[in-house]
């Protein structure tokens, strides 16, 4: 398995080396909390020079808004492979550390980039064959039968009990995209590439996160994700760009945080500026889990079989 | 009332559901990167036995099951309920004839059961895995027969029909599985 991993992080490195995409590395450690709600950051504290008091640092969630702060300053292409903390995730699928594979592409949107991911995966998962493509819209009618860009939370509530989710009825759910995330994690996501990979594209405006959203009736986020085996593997952005409207999805996220109760870190203030300052080129991002991709390309059922030493053991 | 958030979910754990008491068989932690966390567990249901899957949202909490097992000694029936003792409280309980189930067709008088508690009173009895009981009635086997193959209907102590080889006959002691209802071998009575 050491062996496995080494393995495919040489053949990433020299996919993006042909392809004159540079490594870069970004701090793990921040004095800013990503504010995603459905993200926590584990939390620690550094004590010494420039710091008596001691100083509140967060384990970075991912690396995106620093790599998008080297983009604004003119990085050009970049890729890093780094590891990733996310508090409150631990399972089958789930290490609260784990490895992940980020890059950006200026000048792409996320079709140009699912391109790219396609040809790097096909060559790290030769037997897979092509990918298929599917938006979100098309996922829910196919499996559902269902409009998940028109349904409310009563509809989407009924699905989930005429698809047998038992316990749906006693659900408290915070709205519409729990329940869409609900649906598309029980009854969708289990049946997405077997066995060809697909990309699973155009989420509800709802679901953006750092996407642009391309205006139309109903607007959509110009998200991917990508599915092997049923197991969630990279989710890509064509990135927002426009530091308003950045500015006002931190608000709107941190509000649902102190709706919910939860903790509020300090805001990133540095991302905005590179926004409005750099500014940050059109360009297209995805991260990957190389530990999941690992588990595919070793048939390993469970996240812990492909790590040196899980949480368990850690 | 205690209860138990998601995060403690584990196998073995009892929590109470739709107002039975119920273990966690298996909980699988689901969450898509950018969206809302669930468990969705396998659960049994001690009163039915049934098992259910279930899905809750993360960091929900569940009421705790007051369950409790322990080896209790049977000690005997009478007719209508079945009597029981710790032996080292020498406290007795009474269990029904839903708690006892099948294992009343192994029991004898002072076997030693695992017995689940629900707020104190006995929910599911389960007999030792393996028993010795005498046979009360079988047909007579033929000669030379060995224990491969065929077999024929015994009538237990207790009244249990099982499948024995031939050669075991009317007065012989046997050792039986509980858990699958099979003979092991013959045994002295004093096993």
């Amino acid at each position: 398995m050491l062996r496995a991993r080494a393995a495919m992080l040489r053949e990433i490195r020299g996919f993006f080396e042909q392809r004159g995409v540079l490594e870069v590395e970004t701090p793990l450690l921040s004095r800013h909390a990503n504010p995603d709600p459905a993200l926590d950051n584990l939390r620690t504290r550094y004590r010494g020079p420039g710091a008596a008091g001691g100083l509140e640092l967060y384990l970075h969630t991912s690396p995106e808004f620093p790599m998008k702060r080297l983009l604004a300053a003119g990085c050009g292409p970049v890729f890093q492979i780094c590891k990733a903390f996310r508090d409150g995730e631990s399972g089958v699928l789930h290490n609260p550390e784990f490895s992940l594979l980020e890059w950006y592409r200026p000048g792409f949107d996320h079709h140009a980039l699912m391109a790219e991911a396609e040809a790097l995966l096909r060559r790290l998962l030769p037997e897979r064959g092509a990918f298929e493509r599917l938006t979100y819209g098309e996922a829910f009618g196919r499996f559902l039968g269902l409009d998940p860009h028109r349904a409310d939370s009563a509809r989407l509530r009924q699905c989930a009990l005429e698809q047998g989710i038992v316990g749906a009825d006693a659900l408290d759910l915070p709205g519409v995209d729990a329940w869409l995330d609900l649906l598309l994690s029980h009854c969708i996501e289990p049946k997405l590439g077997r066995p060809a990979p697909v990309f699973l594209y155009d989420y509800p405006a709802s679901q953006a996160a750092l996407a642009r959203i391309r205006p139309g009736a109903p607007p959509l986020a110009e998200r991917f994700e990508i599915y092997i085996d049923g197991v969630e593997l990279a989710n890509g952005f064509h990135e927002l760009t426009d530091a308003e409207e950045q500015r006002r999805r931190f608000e709107a996220e941190r509000a649902e945080r102190a709706a919910q109760g939860r903790f509020q870190g300090p805001p990133d203030p540095w991302l905005l500026e590179a926004l409005a300052q750099g500014p940050l080129p059109a360009c297209a991002g995805v991260a990957l889990g190389l530990d999941r991709l690992l588990m595919i390309r070793t048939g390993a059922k469970r996240i812990d079989q492909v790590l040196a030493f899980a949480l368990h053991n850690a | 009332m205690a209860t138990y958030s998601t995060n403690e979910f584990k196998g073995g754990l009892k929590i109470m559901l739709d107002g039975d008491p119920c273990s966690i068989i298996e909980n699988e932690f689901v969450k898509p990167g950018k969206g809302q966390a669930f468990n969705r567990v396998k659960i049994r249901n001690l009163k039915t036995g049934r098992v259910i899957e279930r899905t809750f949202k993360s960091g929900e909490s569940m009421e705790a099951a007051d369950v409790l097992e322990l080896n209790l000694q049977y000690l005997y029936t009478d007719g209508e309920f079945w009597h029981f003792m710790n032996s080292e409280s020498f406290e007795q309980y009474t269990a029904d004839a839903a708690a006892m189930g099948e294992s009343v067709k192994w029991l004898r008088d002072q076997d030693l059961c695992t017995v689940t508690l629900w707020n104190g009173a006995p929910l599911i009895v389960e007999p030792p895995n393996f028993v010795v009981l005498g046979i009360t009635e079988t047909d007579p086997g033929l000669k030379g027969d060995t224990s491969g193959g065929g077999g024929k209907p015994a009538t237990l102590e207790t009244g249990a029909v099982v499948r024995v080889p031939l050669f075991v006959q009317t007065g012989d002691a046997i050792k039986v599985d509980t858990r699958s209802g099979e003979y092991v071998s013959r045994a002295s009575k004093d096993d």
